[in-house]
């Protein structure tokens, strides 16, 4: 449910990048979702569609990046993957793993026409 | 003037800026932070009622109790002696977010302080991405919940310190298994520090109760 929450922060954010670029056209939005955020994407596309109709973003897409997790074992600096939310090195068995990527949460760029 | 326009922004970059403020305003008067999370029903309120009877003498407390209708939490909190305790009624919202806690702390005296709890909405999923400028979670499980719970809800365990499991007196009464539940969770997160109590009892509450008291003194230091 907290999608929508998101999807409304992405609107302001964009909404306020494009005010100053008319009369430029929003053509798609480009975020990046890692995935331990366990941000359901749909929910997410069906929240910025339903926020954009009748505004100046109206018509613009939304595409999602999906970002795996990946991590680095603090033990042997293996760097590996993480499927399944299993934090333990394939190499050596450890369980103290540095996350690297999979928490984000972003807006990387926007195009217009 | 048709082309790409380079964003780079976090979505909750007003959220995480408000957090990282009351972080560092907390930091700044020694005070700990801990966000405790969970399922509705596993006993938050009721740990709280515990460690206040348990270390009320000894550390200053201040609470705020998150609940999306009613403030039965904090009435709870205040009758079991808590003196600074505010409720954040959310209004149907499945979390707390950083302005709200925000806007609770900037109306309090926060001085004398050592510890500040952040009960959060009853909830495993929507509260992991919204920091609230805590030093660290705390998620709280129950007996009477499934053993795969950090399975099923991996972020919230990646994500948190500490892991309480609750109800422990009701063992055996229902199929839960204590060595799965840690094994699953220790998965995910393997520096996860687990306790084991019931609220009910007391049994388990003084290494809890040691455990805070310690992250005190560390951060008076």
């Amino acid at each position: 449910m907290h999608e929508l929450v998101l999807a409304e922060s992405i609107v302001d954010t964009v909404t306020k990048e494009i005010q100053n670029r008319q009369p430029a056209k929003l053509v798609a939005v480009f975020v990046r979702i890692g995935a331990l955020t366990e941000i359901v994407p749909d929910a997410l596309q069906f929240g910025f569609e339903s926020l954009i109709i009748d505004t100046p973003l109206a018509g613009a897409e939304l595409k999602i990046e999906r970002v795996p997790i990946k991590g680095k074992c603090k033990s042997c600096g293996h760097q590996f993957e993480i499927e399944e939310f299993l934090f333990i090195c394939p190499q050596c068995y450890s369980s103290d793993i540095a996350m690297t990527q999979g928490d984000e949460l972003e807006i990387s760029h926007l195009e217009i026409e | 003037m048709a082309g790409k326009i380079s964003i780079e922004k976090r979505i909750l970059f007003e959220n995480d800026k408000l957090a990282e403020q009351i972080r560092q305003k907390l930091m700044a008067k020694k005070i700990v932070s801990l966000n405790l999370v969970s399922s509705p029903g596993s006993g938050k309120t009721s740990l709280l009622e515990k460690t206040l009877a348990g270390l009320g003498n000894k550390l200053n407390f201040a609470l705020i109790a998150g609940d999306v209708q009613t403030e039965n939490d904090a009435n709870r909190l205040a009758k079991a002696g808590a003196k600074i305790v505010r409720p954040i009624v959310t209004g149907g919202a499945c979390h707390l977010d950083a302005r709200m806690v925000s806007r609770v702390l900037d109306e309090l005296s926060l001085d004398g302080v050592d510890l500040l709890f952040i009960e959060n909405v009853g909830n495993l999923v929507c509260p992991s991405n919204f920091d609230l400028g805590e030093d660290m979670k705390v998620v709280l499980i129950s007996t009477t919940e499934g053993d795969d719970k950090p399975l099923k809800y991996p972020s919230m365990f990646r994500r948190s310190a500490a892991m309480v499991i609750n109800k422990i007196d009701l063992m055996g009464f229902s199929d839960f298994d204590l060595s799965r539940v840690k094994e699953n969770a220790l998965k995910i997160n393997g520096n996860l520090r687990i306790f084991e109590l019931s609220c009910r009892t007391g049994q388990g509450l003084q290494s809890w109760f040691d455990w805070l008291l310690m992250l005190v003194a560390q951060a008076k230091v």
